[in-house]
This record gives structure tokens, C-alpha cells and sequence, in this order.
């Protein structure tokens, strides 16, 4: 027989954008230890609802780690304690019968609770727009393995791609910065040989975006490496300051178009 | 399009400053410990080591490496206060509780050890370089007035024009210094601070200009904590060795504050300059 637990919520709840919001007690029983995240989110709202209260609004798609839309801190962690996992794919199984969770929102100024755990993330669009792309002819599609790309390589660009644009790195980030994802976005692209010729570009492009939108710098701390569901490496910061660096010379001398 | 000023005004821009310039402060701060580290070597050693920077060194060179310095630390500190005030912007809403995952300590408190660094460079110029901190032993003793005391070599006087070369007694001044035991204590903690600084800055400079990887990170990593450690201790030392008495005025010119030149009982020798 699966084992249930009674659990105590205290969730953000906000009207609008511009509302103050707040948090509000809930508890909910007889939660399954097999219940996703999400599932327990929507037990709760359905109980809310048959109360005639409001649900507690949350992004959500997929529901199998892939798409990037659950985005809720769970006892200060973004996706919650679990490691390489997004909220949707973390199981009640990992909390205690009577314990506490504090669910908040994605904290950082430039993604603006819309209501309660709802955040605009639409600066992560913002970004990809101003470079992560490559401009190629269209048509039909190539043939696979026109261009050689050694193993090494296809790996690390496939690491960079893993990023599933989520926001945790900005939300578990001490400073709100926008580092790890801007850094996957480039790295991705600049690493492969379709993208390497628009690097400078694209790079000086994304970061420019990137600081525009009001996110923080980075420190080095490494939290947002901690948070990413795809286990995105810091080491892909470094790959873009050093892309940056670089990019920026090749402009002093000749200015990157 | 991108104009030199998008470099200092993009956080990446900003942090590259900050890493070369921490860079600079950190080679700096490893010359100044093996200065230091010479007071064990007597006090003929350290006191000629300061004739070498004041005297033998044009004074134009020292200056020059006193403003270049000071750049830094100014470059430094200004990047880092821009930075801050944007990380604090783009945080205005504070979690309920935020749980650090794997960010060690020394990253997170590097502002706290920054500030408290930068109060403790102040503190030491005033101290050692401007001698303006008040109540320190060698005022009492007058140690300033007569810190001129013959340049040693090899044991040996120099002579110069039949008259024995003045330098300044550093060793007395270092060793008076620490003998209040609140300086001391001030230096063992800021250096442990800055152990603490470099821990994290001496590894987050290479990444920082890109230099790290997945290989290197480690190595980087531990690199930095056992640079972080030997500052420490080299640093930190010196004034644990006066407070124990390891360390102890120079014999020779104690009864003799008031005595420009103490009595030399050693062979002198002819200095070609």
C-alpha cells in the first residue's frame, strides 16, 4: 500500500504584476509519497477550488523535465533538493509527513511575478533573439555528416544544448545573473562549426542583451551549476568570458559587424 | 556597433578588470610576504633589503609602483562596487529562505573580507609607511628619530666615503609594532581574511578570463586555497613570532634609541659605489 503524508505549504501567492504579494498557510493531507511535485501543486488547488478559492497558479508543461516550464523554489532551492531534476520530475517521496515547504517564485527583477509562482521570462527570449541562432541558407536540409565534427566537440555543443531554458541558474544565483544560461546559449553555437562564423557577433550580441535585461553579474559561486535540472557546467561561463574576451579584441581592431 | 565603452560597461567587462587587477594585487601580496619573510634571516638582512627598495631603487621606480598599486586596488574596489550595486538590483525581492547548495563560504563573504581588507590597507600604510597611528611602541621608544642605523653586508659594516651608509631600521620598527598586542591581532585576522579572499579570487580570476575548464577547474581550485594558506602563514607569522618572543629587538641598538650610531665592534669594510 503507498504511503501517504500530511504537509504543511506556505505559498506566494500574488494577484497581478504590480500586487503585493504574500505567503499563505496551507495543509494538505493525505498526499501519495509517489505524487510528483506537481501532481501534490494540483491536489492543492483542486481542495482550493472546491472551497471556492482561488488555485494557486503555477507554469507547467511537459511534465517530464523537458521543456523548461516549472519554475517554483522549494525550500530555497530552485526545482527543490534534488540534484539534476526539475520540479514536475521531483517525487513527494523526498519530503517528511509534517514537514514545511516554502514555495516561492523565481526571485530576480527581470522576471516579474505575474501571478503567484508565475514569472515573465521573456528576457530568456530576448537573448536567444539577439543571437542564438545562425543565419543559413534555407532549403532543404543538409546531409548528416556533410560536415565533419569530431566526438569531443558534438559533446560539449551537446552539453551547452541541453539548457532547457528554465531560469533556475538566475534563481538560485546570488546576484540574478543570466550567466549560465547566456553562456550555454553561446557556447552551443560558437563550438560547432555552423556557428563559429558569426562567434563574434553572436557573442557580443547575447551578452549586450543579457546586461540590458538587468540581470546581475556572476561571482563564481557556483549555485546556478548546483540548480540547473541539465546539470549545465560552470565551465561553459568560463567558454563564454572567454568568447567575450575574445570577440571584444577582434573589435577594438576591427569593429565586429 | 560595440563601442570600447560596452566592454567597461558589460558585467563580463567589469569582472575581467577586476580579475587582472586582482591578479596584479595577488603576485603583489606574494613579493611583499618574501620581503617580509626576511626579518627571520636577523635584522641586518631586512634592514638592507629596505635600503635596496628606498635607496638603491630610484625613488621615481617606487613611486611608480606605489600609484600603479594603488590603481589597482582603486580599479579593483570600483569594479566591484558598480558590480554589487547591479547584483543588488537584479535581486530586489529576497527569498523567504535561500539555501546555498554548493557555493563554498569564501565566495559567498567576498565582499564582507574585501571591505574589511581595505579598511585593514589603510590601517597598514597609516602604520608602517606613514607611521601616523598613535600610541605605537616605537613613538614611545622614539625609534623614529633614530631609526638611521649602518647598513650591514655579509656581516659587515658598508663604508662609503669614510662614513659608515645609514638605512633605516625596519626590523625595530616591525618588531615594535607588533609588540601591541591589538595590532597584532588586527594583522592575524585581516590575513586570515585575506586567505580567505583568495581562496575563492586566485581560482575565479581564471575563469573569469576563460582560463579554466573542467580539467583545470580542480586544480585550480586546490591551487588557490594552498596559495590563500601559504599567504597566511607567511604573513601571519611574523607578528605571532613577536607576540611569543620569538622574535626580539636588535641587541645592539636598544640601550641606544637616542644614538644615531651604536658603538660597531665589527670589521668594516670599503664599499665601491
Amino acid at each position: 500500500m503507498e504511503k501517504t503524508m500530511n504537509l504543511i505549504l506556505k505559498v506566494w501567492r500574488q494577484r497581478r504584476r504590480d500586487d503585493v504579494g504574500q505567503f499563505h498557510m496551507y495543509e494538505l493531507q493525505n498526499v501519495s509519497e509517489d505524487s510528483s511535485f506537481l501532481e501534490m501543486m494540483d491536489s492543492l488547488s483542486e481542495e482550493l477550488v472546491s472551497r471556492g478559492e482561488e488555485p494557486v497558479a503555477f507554469d507547467h508543461d511537459c511534465r517530464e523535465g523537458i521543456c523548461g516550464m516549472c519554475s517554483m523554489t522549494i525550500n530555497g532551492v530552485p526545482h527543490g533538493p534534488e540534484r539534476a531534476t526539475t520540479a514536475c520530475q521531483l517525487h513527494m517521496r523526498h519530503f517528511n509527513d509534517g514537514q514545511i515547504i516554502t514555495i516561492e517564485p523565481w526571485r530576480a527583477k527581470p522576471f516579474p511575478v505575474i501571478k503567484d509562482l508565475v514569472v515573465d521570462r521573456s528576457p530568456f527570449d530576448r537573448i536567444i533573439q539577439s543571437g542564438g541562432f545562425i543565419t543559413a541558407r534555407t532549403g532543404s536540409a543538409v546531409d548528416a555528416n556533410e560536415i565533419p565534427i569530431s566526438k569531443q566537440t558534438a559533446d560539449f555543443a551537446m552539453d551547452a544544448a541541453a539548457c532547457i531554458g528554465c531560469g533556475a541558474c538566475v534563481a538560485a544565483c546570488p546576484n540574478a545573473s543570466a550567466m549560465l544560461f547566456t553562456a550555454a546559449k553561446v557556447t552551443h553555437m560558437n563550438s560547432l562549426p555552423q556557428g563559429k562564423a558569426e562567434q563574434d557577433r553572436r557573442t557580443l550580441a547575447m551578452v549586450t542583451t543579457m546586461d540590458r535585461e538587468g540581470f546581475g553579474g556572476c561571482t563564481n559561486v557556483g549555485e546556478c551549476e548546483a540548480a540547473c535540472p541539465k546539470v549545465i557546467s560552470l565551465d561553459m561561463i568560463a567558454h563564454l568570458n572567454r568568447d567575450y574576451l575574445s570577440a571584444q579584441t577582434k573589435n577594438f581592431l576591427k569593429p565586429v559587424q | 556597433m560595440y563601442t570600447i565603452s560596452s566592454f567597461f560597461k558589460s558585467t563580463i567587462g567589469r569582472k575581467i578588470l577586476m580579475a587582472l587587477t586582482g591578479l596584479v594585487l595577488v603576485l603583489f601580496v606574494m613579493g611583499h610576504m618574501l620581503g617580509n619573510l626576511q626579518i627571520f634571516l636577523g635584522p641586518d638582512a631586512i634592514n638592507a633589503y629596505a635600503y635596496k627598495l628606498h635607496e638603491v631603487l630610484p625613488s621615481s621606480a617606487l613611486w611608480a609602483v606605489r600609484v600603479f598599486l594603488l590603481i589597482c586596488i582603486a580599479v579593483h574596489i570600483w569594479m566591484a562596487v558598480l558590480l554589487t550595486i547591479e547584483n543588488r538590483r537584479a535581486r530586489p525581492q529576497a527569498y523567504l529562505k535561500q539555501r546555498p547548495v554548493q557555493a563554498t563560504y569564501a565566495s559567498r563573504t567576498m565582499r564582507m573580507s574585501g571591505v574589511i581588507l581595505f579598511a585593514f590597507i589603510i590601517f597598514h600604510i597609516a602604520h608602517y609607511t606613514v607611521r601616523v597611528v598613535p600610541g605605537m611602541l616605537y613613538d614611545e621608544l622614539n625609534v623614529l628619530d633614530s631609526t638611521k642605523v649602518p647598513l650591514f653586508k655579509d656581516g659587515l659594516a658598508v663604508v662609503k666615503e669614510g662614513e659608515t651608509v645609514p638605512t633605516f631600521n625596519v626590523y625595530d620598527m616591525m618588531i615594535d609594532g607588533f609588540e601591541v598586542w591589538w595590532v597584532s591581532a588586527f594583522y592575524i585576522t585581516a590575513t586570515g581574511l585575506l586567505c580567505l579572499h583568495l581562496t575563492h579570487g586566485v581560482s575565479s580570476m581564471f575563469q573569469t578570463v576563460g582560463l579554466r575548464n573542467q580539467l583545470w577547474r580542480q586544480r585550480l581550485d586546490r591551487a588557490a586555497l594552498l596559495y590563500g594558506w601559504v599567504v597566511f602563514l607567511g604573513f601571519a607569522i611574523i607578528p605571532a613570532a613577536v607576540l611569543s618572543g620569538l622574535l626580539e629587538n636588535d641587541p645592539r641598538y636598544e640601550q641606544a634609541t637616542s644614538a644615531a650610531h651604536p658603538n660597531i665592534s665589527e670589521q668594516v669594510v670599503i664599499a665601491h659605489d
